[in-house]
């Protein structure tokens, strides 16, 4: 074990004047000296606050002891006993206030880089899969079909496989991955080389994944079960309706939803000359809201040339992003202006956006979550001169399924009712991630998604 | 990967594909409509759906060239496939929600417009398969450019109009639906226009001024058409509705065409939509 206050390993991140105008990965990870360095500060605490921290209870101080004795592999069997995308995870989860955020080291010092840890581990075994195949139980022969590709159906169909089950995942989108390939950008999540990776990873468990399926279209969830033959159905359809501010021209050419403009550039490249999908920023694009989506489309605008701000109600410390790309962010020299928010969107007489009129916030009284409340400076308002908006407004689950689905309940914020295990008023139908809990995050879904497929066997197994 | 069956030309720029999607086969209704994609760097395009056959398990698309994707599709031949082909996608035909013994005694109004008169040809086949033979007028800047005129006549009764007057009643179709109720004694219950959004706007208000019921089919710009974009929404009566989900079906006296419009033609000065040579040949006055 290294000494106690032995500064966290930096991580190697490309220059910010450069990374703002590709779409490369920023943060390089961690090499194996690194890797194991950074281990070695790791006090293995007999109570590891981390790992209580961890939504799916990753053994944290586990991996990382193999990490710092050098058995990479190892360490990797540990994290894939409690999650299955341990290279996305160590990409996209919020650290801070997950894992990192209860470190004990991080009280007086920093503390344990153990997202960039588990990234090392991760995209090791990526490198080493094909020495690592698992022998498979025999098949039980039992069908469970799984909508949606994203985090919490990949989980599930993978928990599925290994207990034997025959599993199909149905994607509506054309390519396999959801949020982690219609969302998150190619600099904070690369596609090829991370995301489908580990989809092949799952399809190595004998997973099978058919896209272009839209549920609740295509095929009803009881066709799945009366005329597809399936026992059971997972739905981890995801949140994926945007939600708009409802203010005066938000149907200006030139606002987009941040899903919109995320989606043309992730999903279908546009930022690449060769794709057919266009993609507009203009010269100055606004961004509304403080989440990891609002991010995103703030520094994706950037990448695509056009001097880009973020305008949110609160003040930074209430900026719900996670602490690693609101600094890459600033770094890149994103634009940020807090307690403001828009109250009209401005048009040409063209109809096109030429500027967002904005109101001064200041902070009142904390509200139900506990964060202090906004509250309009009365006569504060000003004007952003810009020709893109972009809503990041968090996103609700997509009413699809539910609408054509009888007896499974949705609360009233239209997500879909299910119990911690994952089953949902529909008895043989299960749920889990975004669809159940509204927009969260990519280890929550996932777990939700383990935990569903244990509901799952039993169900099966009754 | 969804398979061309085949492949005719309905005009020089114009074609007709039957394309093997057993599972969207197996689903579609008159009024709904599918995404494709052509190859990696396609877009996903959407395409209402013009006919399909679920023995066969054959959905029939009707696209005209106006910009590289468009292109791109009318490119494939029989035996070429494409990418993607996900649907059905958006909501039946209201048509569909009429019992049929009302449905019986309904005199119903079609009017279809350039390239949008092949996606009218589903719901008046589907009227015709229950008994209700409607009326379908189609509109065309001259007789050349009309698309699907003998498949209509199958199983509708058909009334031409033509900018020029090469076919049928010389005028637009505003005229043409004033001219068969004021002189013909033609009476409606229900109008279904598809077509150029001018268009739409125009015979809405023609069927606004005989208090017809009106629903037209929206061809909004779409990403994904599963409702996770928004870039298709729409206000209708006021509220803002997504075209993917929602429609494309919507109150035609209700929409707002100019917000549509403006909207629509978001991406048209953008140089991978259009390129700078596009000469519009939809043959319906009024689109430049």
């Amino acid at each position: 074990m290294a000494k106690i206050g032995t500064p966290r390993t930096p991580v190697r991140e490309q220059d910010p004047a450069l990374r703002a105008t590709n779409f490369e990965e920023v943060c390089l990870g961690y090499d194996a000296e690194e890797a194991r360095r950074e281990a070695e500060r790791c006090l293995n605490c007999k109570v590891p606050r981390c790992q209580g921290q961890c939504p799916v209870h990753v053994d944290i101080p586990g991996f990382i002891a193999r990490l710092a004795e050098g058995d990479v592999a190892g360490a990797a069997d540990v994290i894939a006993r409690d999650s299955s995308l341990p290279s996305v995870c160590g990409r996209v989860c919020p650290q801070e206030s997950q894992c990192e955020g209860a470190c004990v080291l991080g009280v007086k010092f920093e503390p344990v880089a153990i997202g960039k840890l588990e990234r090392y581990v991760g995209d090791w075994a990526i490198a080493n899969a094909a020495s690592r195949r698992q022998e498979l139980p025999p098949r039980n022969g039992k069908r469970v079909a799984i909508v949606g590709s994203g985090p919490a159906g990949l989980a599930c169909a993978s928990d599925l496989a290994r207990l034997g089950y025959e599993v199909k995942i149905f994607e509506a989108l054309h390519k396999v991955g959801g949020v982690l390939v219609y969302g998150i950008p190619e600099f904070r999540l690369p596609k090829e080389r991370i995301v489908a990776r580990e989809v092949e990873a799952v399809k190595s468990l004998g997973v099978e994944i058919e896209t272009d399926v839209v549920v609740g279209r295509t095929m009803t969830v009881d066709d799945l079960l009366d005329r597809e033959g399936f026992d059971a159905v997972f739905i981890g359809s995801g949140a994926g309706l945007p939600r708009f501010m409802g203010i005066e021209g938000e149907n200006l050419n030139g606002v987009f939803s941040a899903n919109e403009f995320l989606t043309r550039a992730n999903l279908m490249h546009a930022y690449d000359e060769h794709a057919d999908t266009p993609i507009y920023t203009g010269k100055r694009a606004v961004i509304v809201g403080g989440g990891n989506v609002a991010m995103d489309a703030v520094r994706t605008a950037k990448r695509l040339g056009a001097d880009a701000v973020i305008v949110y109600r609160r003040s930074e410390a209430e900026l719900p992003a996670r602490v690693e790309e609101v600094h890459h962010a600033k770094q890149e020299g994103i634009d940020f202006r807090m307690l403001t928010n828009p109250v009209r969107v401005l048009g040409d007489e063209n109809g096109w956006v030429r500027g967002v009129e904005c109101v001064q916030m200041e902070l009142g009284e904390p509200d139900e979550s506990g964060r202090r409340s906004p509250v309009v400076k009365e006569g504060s308002n000003f004007e952003i001169p810009c020709d893109v908006v972009i809503m990041a407004l968090g996103t609700s689950p997509n009413p699809l399924i539910k609408s054509t689905t009888d007896g499974l309940d949705t609360n009233r914020r239209g997500c879909i009712v299910a119990d911690e295990e994952g089953r949902t008023t529909r008895r043989g139908v299960f749920a889990g991630g975004d669809a159940v809990t509204g927009a969260a995050t990519v280890i929550l879904a996932m777990g939700a998604g383990r935990k569903a497929a244990h509901a799952i066997h039993e169900y099966l197994s009754e | 990967m969804f398979e061309v069956v085949s492949k005719r030309f309905l005009s020089p720029n114009i074609t007709e594909m039957k394309v093997h999607a057993p599972r969207v086969a197996a689903s579609a209704q008159p009024g709904q409509f599918i995404i494709l994609r052509v190859d990696e760097e396609g877009e996903r395009i959407p395409l209402t759906i013009c006919d399909y056959d679920r023995e066969a398990g054959t959905v029939t698309i009707v696209t005209q060239t106006v910009g590289n994707s468009s292109a791109k599709i009318n490119a494939l031949n029989p035996g070429d496939v494409f990418l993607d082909f996900a649907g059905p996608l958006g909501r039946p035909s209201d048509l569909l929600d009429i019992p049929e013994d009302q449905l019986r005694g309904m005199r119903i109004l079609f009017v279809a417009g350039g390239v949008g008169t092949a996606p009218v040809y589903p719901q008046a086949k589907w009227l015709h398969e229950h008994g209700v033979r409607a009326d379908v007028i189609i509109g065309a800047r001259t007789k050349d450019l009309f698309t699907y005129v003998d498949e209509m006549q199958q199983v509708a009764d058909v009334y031409l109009a033509t900018d020029d007057g090469s076919a049928g009643y010389h005028g637009l179709v505003t005229g043409l639906i004033k001219d068969l109720i004021d002189n013909q004694g033609h009476r409606y219950d229900h109008c279904v226009i598809i077509g150029p959004m001018i268009m739409m706007k125009f015979a809405a208000l023609t069927t606004r001024e005989y208090d017809i019921p009106t629903m037209v089919s929206l061809n909004a710009l779409m990403v994904d058409g599963t409702g996770m974009c928004g870039a298709c929404r729409v206000t209708v009566d006021g509220q803002t509705r997504f075209t993917c989900v929602e429609g494309p079906e919507f109150d035609g006296h209700k929409v707002d065409f100019d917000e549509a419009m403006r909207r629509q033609n978001m991406y048209r000065n953008h140089p991978k939509t259009h390129p700078a040579d596009h000469k519009c040949e939809c043959g319906v006055n009024n689109v430049k």
